[in-house]
């Protein structure tokens, strides 16, 4: 299995490992992402359905609703959360829902952006560490034979 | 980076203002710090979204900060809440529900906040004016105080905007600079007649539209009628901030900022040119619909965001020509408008609430229906005048979901069943 190193810019610090999934398109967390179980609920979304709990959740963005940062602190509060995300652009909603959750219940997760060719370079189902520093191993999948 | 701070933000930082504002502050230091703000500036107004969904979180958010003493520093108005509150027992809503979400709504307004209830806080009260700096939540009020007034706010979530309230204090960055408000991508509507331009359903598929095309980028709109109406730009701004991010755009000839394309660039040129034809159009139409022509319908939904007086007299016109021919509402069509108290006091004072309530349309105030458990489990079908809820509803409610203008909306309330065919073209 090779691994490789990317140096990213930290959100929210912290560290968590898990495995990648990822998605092209922008979500709203309110209306795009069940805060109960971590169901991407937003119909229109091409990973409709995918459960990002416990997952490193790597998408370009948030979009739509401002509530979006009560529904991720409210997917941490209920242990649903993704492990950490790793977006393109720095969207202070959800930046808001981890720090929010840090100061009210001491718990957050990391979130970490990288620029577009290292975002762009992790695949479904990599295996992803990423570090309080905001540097993010990727174990690469062995392709199928 | 350490942000800069003024002696009476250390002061807010320290506790010499109260352990709310201590808290409010240590939040809003970090999302600085998250932003990349050099420094915190002041705001005037600002606009909870906060008080709007009821969670575990949010509750305890809330009464956290009212039990530590937090008080409002500058007007603050509500978002809708959780629940009609003079009205809940009508739509057979959950007394422990009920009773969490009287407990939120206490929360905030024991700090201090106006209890306006609505997510159109720019036809109700204590509008801003051009160039305010504000803190706002609610994405449609977002992007129509930026966008339609000139007042300047960056897309505020939940929670950071009752911080911003009790300190008065926000991150120095984002559309709260002038310099970031500059046009980046121009989209042109070319083929498009005039009559369809008007069409009020043409201002929710526009902003669908816009929602996607625009990505992260500031749109700059050529081609908007000039005289198009608050309700329009209200169901443009929620569409496009509901399938985008869309926190400001310009229309030339339309909003303040962008009295000519030269102005809504700063000078500059636009990075990208997108125009828009009438098959844009359509297609954004028909994605904005899950249900099919002909399905049975449930419910209908107007006023995502809030129902203006205005959108109140168009729809009891299109009710009394129906009750005029002799038609009335299906009997396995429920017809609900959500609206804000300042709205329906306008229209207790008019002819058309009898209308509205004889045919047996139900008018809820200061929810939503995404917020309060009023919609059956037993819904499958729902159609909507608004984008907004269309865009959320399959997801959100588990049911299929029917995008039509008003009129198509009252066509359909009495015959039972989607009608909605050839809207744009």
């Amino acid at each position: 299995m090779t691994k490789r190193f990317l140096v990213g810019r930290v959100v929210v610090a912290g560290s968590a490992q898990g495995i990648a999934l990822v998605s092209k398109e922008p979500l709203s967390f309110w209306g795009g992402l069940s805060p109960n179980t971590g169901e991407i609920i937003d119909r229109r979304h091409e990973r409709s359905g995918a459960n990002v709990s416990g997952r490193i959740f790597v998408f370009p963005r948030g979009k739509g609703s401002s509530t979006s940062s009560a529904t991720l602190m409210e997917s941490i509060k209920n242990g649903i959360a993704p492990a950490a995300i790793v977006n393109l652009k720095v969207d202070p909603i959800l930046a808001l829902g981890s720090i929010v959750s840090d100061e009210l219940y001491n718990r957050s997760i990391p979130i970490v952006v990288l620029d577009e060719q290292d975002f762009y370079s992790i695949k479904e189902d990599d295996y992803l560490s990423v570090e309080p520093d905001g540097k993010v191993s990727v174990s690469i999948k062995p392709t199928a034979k | 980076m350490a942000v800069k701070l003024s002696t009476r933000d250390e002061q807010l930082l320290n506790g010499q203002h109260g352990k709310a504002a201590r808290m409010a502050m240590r939040i809003l230091v970090r999302m600085a710090e998250v932003q990349g703000a050099p420094e915190m500036m002041d705001v005037s107004q600002a606009h909870i979204d906060g008080c709007g969904l009821l969670s575990e979180t949010g509750l305890e958010f809330a009464e956290t900060l009212a039990a530590k003493g937090g008080k409002v520093s500058i007007p603050t108005t509500l978002n809708m809440g959780p629940l009609d509150l003079q009205d809940w027992k009508r739509f057979g809503v959950d007394e422990g529900f009920a009773a969490k979400a009287i407990r939120q709504a206490k929360a905030y307004t024991d700090m201090g906040c106006i209890p306006t209830w609505t997510c159109a806080p720019y036809q109700s009260y204590l509008t801003p004016r051009f160039g305010q700096q504000i803190a706002w939540g609610e994405s449609n009020a977002i992007c129509y105080a930026n966008s339609v007034l000139g007042a300047r706010t960056n897309r505020y979530g939940d929670f950071i905007d009752i911080c911003a309230a009790i300190t008065g204090r926000v991150p120095k960055c984002g559309l709260h600079l002038k310099q970031n408000r500059k046009g980046q991508i121009l989209l042109r509507l070319i083929d498009i007649e005039p009559a369809t331009r008007r069409n009020n359903a043409f201002f929710a598929i526009l902003g669908h539209l816009i929602g996607s095309l625009a990505e992260d980028k500031i749109p700059v709109i050529e081609g908007l009628p000039i005289n198009v109406s608050s309700d329009q730009l209200k169901a443009l701004c929620a569409a496009a901030a509901s399938s985008g991010e869309v926190a400001l755009f310009h229309a030339v000839g339309v909003t303040p900022e962008a009295n000519t394309l030269e102005e809504a660039f700063h000078g500059g040129k636009p990075q990208r040119i997108i125009d828009i034809h009438l098959s844009d159009l359509q297609r954004s139409e028909a994605d904005l619909s899950t249900a099919r022509e002909g399905d049975k319908l449930d419910l209908i939904v107007l006023g995502c965001p809030h129902f203006s007086f205005d959108e109140f007299r168009e729809l009891a016109t299109l009710i009394r020509a129906k009750t005029e021919k002799g038609e009335t509402l299906h009997p396995d069509v429920e017809f609900v408008v959500i609206s804000s108290q300042t709205s329906y006091a306008l229209l207790q004072r008019s002819d058309f609430l009898g209308v509205l309530t004889d045919f047996g349309i139900e008018i809820t105030l200061d929810t939503c229906i995404f917020h309060t458990p009023m919609v059956s489990p037993d819904t499958k079908v729902i159609m909507t005048n608004s984008g907004k809820c269309a865009y959320y509803a399959p997801g959100q409610l588990g049911v299929r979901v029917a995008f039509g203008s008003m009129a198509k909306c009252v066509d359909s309330a009495v015959e039972g069943c989607v009608c909605r065919k050839e809207m744009i073209g």
